[in-house]
């Protein structure tokens, strides 16, 4: 056999099941590798000593008819797990521990997975680059100068250096997609609604999804289908019958009507990405599908209104960071002065601008003028998938617009850094699933991804896409393990 | 529309983040960039748009009022960086 940390989320499910491996083999080959890679800067919490006991409690009792049975797994930092730290990589929350399980995590744990440790990611989420942590910046295993994307930057690294079978994200305007497209791994954003909300560190409610990050689209819609659940716990968790993804996957898409959106076609777009999307159409012509030229008008407007619509959302949420009921304190003079200070030394400097915004646009004399004009234009872009949806069946477009950029590239520029996410936002601003595959290299080397939209709550359709072209893509990434010490 | 530092300093008191004279400043050239490329929105008429405010856009549920956690004090207080086991504990408000 094969290395143990080589074999997929799902390869690693049926040794467990036809008895060839052990929980406990497959832990300690993760712990091992984790350990010797503490140069990407991945983890904020490790729970290996844990995680070793949790594998031979269930080796001496295993349940083979988990769907994740015995399978270390580690986590982005922004999902509460009870009695293990819990940062969303800010110093105000940097000695918070959960009293209580968020349910998306309750679930990977309730089908037999064992967690491995918690995942930097950008502060409160906050991020393109996983930059802005107060843990200091991910690694990318792609190249040492290279950003891993962000938020769920750690989760990705630590994916793609093999550091855990497959892992978990939140994505509020790409967050997951976009660094599993600059590291060369799959990332899904599923529908709003489709995954509880509930003991996620929040940042913009009416955005926010948790979603998987996987090595190849089978494992992607595993995960999906323990993740995915109806939860009472939060308020806009949809009732709905979920399919069984991994299941249901299948390669056959004759006939299905895949849109190409000509606004995504962004000035100064790279010939390297105008390529790679040539050659996803193709891709999918070849399994049959049906090529459709279509307009979303108001997509260059999605960006300009999620910098209104998330700051204020992120505004509102992070008024409970007060140095009262839990996390980092600084003493002050009285109440406000303790406030100010806590919440000055506690934010770093993206929150704070983001706070800010959202205060600012939601403030007396403006919120008309900004809130609730994003809230319209909102509007207008949902009814611009809308409009084409009674045409096509999903959408093909790149997952970003160029590959990773070097650390500190963007940092002193928050416009430059928020124009990465351009065409992962306006799937936010909808509530619409999206997935990135892993779809070629650029000219450096360095991965490039291609995004497939749905329709709501059609995640099986895109995985189906997904599943045919990754077929046809046969991605390939020779990985220099240039990080590890012994 | 530009955004003085007076402005920045009224956003930051709102906001309860204190902020030195070189914050303030460096968040208002940031938040001056940020928001001249926000205007474009102007470009839209949206006079007769519905706002959007969630795209679950279905009634709350409602459910019974009952009591479902029960003796969480100790729990509710354990992160507090300030409590007298009963309460959480702030500067003194009221003289």
């Amino acid at each position: 056999m094969s290395n143990i940390t080589d074999l997929s989320l799902s390869e690693l499910v049926s040794n467990i099941k036809n008895k060839k491996l052990s929980s406990h083999d497959i832990t300690s080959e993760y712990v091992e590798r984790s350990k010797k890679s503490k140069n990407l800067n991945t983890y904020i919490e490790e729970t290996f000593e844990a995680a070793l006991k949790k594998a031979k409690e269930f080796d001496s009792k295993p349940d083979l008819n988990k769907k994740l049975p015995g399978i270390p797994i580690a986590i982005k930092d922004l999902f509460c797990t009870k009695n293990v730290k819990t940062t969303a990589s800010s110093k105000i929350l940097n000695n918070f521990i959960p009293t209580y399980e968020s349910t998306v995590t309750q679930n990977l744990w309730n089908d037999g997975a064992i967690l491995l440790g918690k995942l930097n990611c950008d502060e409160f989420a906050m991020g393109s680059s996983n930059e802005t942590s107060y843990f200091g910046n991910v690694i990318s295993p792609i190249d040492k100068d290279l950003v891993p994307g962000g938020s769920s930057g750690g989760s990705a690294s630590a994916l793609a250096a093999k550091l855990t079978p497959a892992t978990i994200g939140t994505d509020t305007g790409g967050s997951i997609r976009q660094p599993a497209s600059f590291t060369g791994t799959v990332g899904l954003k599923p529908t709003y609604g489709s995954c509880s909300r509930y003991g996620i560190v929040a940042f913009a409610s009416s955005l926010d999804q948790a979603g998987p990050m996987t090595r190849n689209v089978n494992d992607a819609a595993l995960l999906l289908e323990v993740m995915s659940s109806f939860d009472n716990k939060d308020s806009t968790s949809v009732d709905f019958k979920r399919p069984m993804y991994s299941k249901d996957l299948s390669k056959d898409i004759k006939g299905k009507k895949i849109g190409i959106p000509k606004e995504y076609r962004v000035d100064g777009m790279s010939e390297e990405i105008e390529k790679l999307w040539e050659d996803g159409k193709n891709y999918l012509k070849d399994c049959g599908a049906e090529i459709i030229d279509v307009s979303l008008p108001h997509t260059k407007f999605a960006l300009p209104t999620y910098y209104i619509v998330a700051p204020a959302e992120a505004s509102s949420n992070l008024a409970r960071y007060d140095g009262v009921k839990y996390g980092f304190r600084t003493e002050g003079n009285n109440l406000i002065d303790m406030y100010e200070k806590t919440r000055s030394a506690g934010f770093g400097d993206e929150v704070k601008r983001r706070i800010m915004i959202g205060t600012y646009v939601l403030s007396s004399g403006y919120y008309d003028a900004y809130y609730l004009k994003a809230q319209k234009v909102r509007r207008l872009i949902k009814n611009d998938f809308n409009n084409i949806f009674q045409k096509v069946d999903a959408i093909l477009t790149p997952s970003t617009p160029s590959s990773a950029f070097k650390i500190g590239d963007k940092s002193n520029d928050p416009v430059s850094m928020y124009l990465n996410d351009i065409f992962t936002v306006p799937v936010n601003l909808a509530g619409l699933p999206g997935i990135s595959i892993p779809a070629g290299l650029d000219k450096k080397g360095y991965p490039l991804g291609l995004q497939i939209i749905g329709k709501s709550f059609d995640e099986q359709n895109i995985l189906n896409i997904a599943y045919s072209m990754e077929d046809k893509i046969n991605f390939k990434f020779n990985l220099k393990e240039w990080w590890m010490n012994d | 529309m530009s955004i003085d530092l007076k402005t920045v300093k009224h956003i930051s008191k709102l906001s309860r983040i204190s902020l030195d004279e070189q914050k303030a400043k460096k968040l208002e050239t940031d938040l001056n960039s940020i928001f001249k490329w926000i205007e474009q929105l102007n470009e839209l008429k949206t006079e007769n748009i519905e706002p959007l405010s969630s795209i679950a856009e279905t009634k709350l549920r409602l459910r019974k009022d009952e009591i479902k956690s029960k003796n969480i004090r100790e729990e509710i207080l354990k992160n507090s960086p300030d409590d007298n086991k009963d309460f959480f504990v702030v500067p003194k408000v009221v003289e």
